[in-house]
């Protein structure tokens, strides 16, 4: 008997319910994607992980989580000549650019993002070294941050599901 | 039991991923047999809404083009 399409299909659905995203970046062009992702997948009956590491710590910290920006600099997606992203006050006009189009898409903010992955039940999770290089402590955190924990336990929450690296 | 109850939720004008999770919220709310109606403007409920009625093993009753928007109309089935 051949196995049709739809089967491999419905098969592949039955099998990979687990998904986990590591966030390394902090501007609003990576961790919105990221956010986006991750609820999508909680709606789909996913076991949601994310793992913030680096300056995806910035969008679990409290100082930053409401304040996170577009770089002008090194960003050639941006409808303007590169090199003009130096100029001070730049990273101000490009950030509130995006966040215009943003609030006309009429999508939620990045902290009512995170309070929108955790009532979904996506699972969030602090890398305990990031913590250390940057100094941030456990009272910096968003309290939705479920725990603190290095890469062995995030590759062990992956496994044998789908990895997403921003 | 409760009787099956038809609820319309309107996510025009916003943008992935709005429409799956206003539609997600509504079927935590529900009952096995009630009708939730998505109003949707984002083009890509179509295809989101059918691949999370598969994920969820829920039926799609319909899905028209209004005037402006899309209709989708889905019947709870299953809830986990």
């Amino acid at each position: 008997m051949t196995v049709t399409q739809a089967e491999k299909t419905e098969e592949r659905i039955q099998t990979s319910s687990k998904l986990l995203i590591i966030l390394s970046k902090g501007t609003l062009d990576m961790v919105y994607p990221a956010f986006m992702i991750a609820t999508t997948g909680a709606t789909m009956g996913k076991d949601v992980h994310m793992f913030f590491t680096f300056w995806g710590m910035n969008s679990i910290s409290r100082k930053t989580v409401g304040s996170l920006k577009v770089a002008s600099v090194g960003n050639p997606g941006l409808p303007m000549p590169n090199i003009l992203g130096m100029i001070p006050g730049m990273t101000a006009l490009t950030t509130s650019m995006m966040k215009g189009k943003i609030e006309k898409a009429k999508m939620p903010s990045i902290p009512d993002m995170v309070k929108m992955a955790k009532d979904l039940g996506v699972k969030l999770h602090a890398c305990s070294t990031t913590m250390d290089v940057m100094g941030v402590s456990k009272d910096d955190l968003v309290p939705e941050v479920d725990d603190i924990v290095g890469a062995a336990t995030m590759l062990e929450l992956g496994e044998g599901g789908q990895i997403i690296f921003i | 039991m409760s009787t099956p109850q038809r609820k319309v939720i309107d996510s025009r004008g916003s943008f992935c991923p709005g429409p799956i999770t206003d539609l997600f919220k509504a079927y935590r709310a529900s009952n096995i047999g009630d009708i939730l109606e998505l109003w949707a403007t984002d083009p890509a409920a179509k295809s989101d809404v059918t691949a999370w009625a598969r994920k969820s093993r829920n039926e799609i009753l319909e899905i028209t083009d209004e005037n402006g928007y899309i209709r989708l109309v889905v019947k709870i089935i299953n809830k986990r």
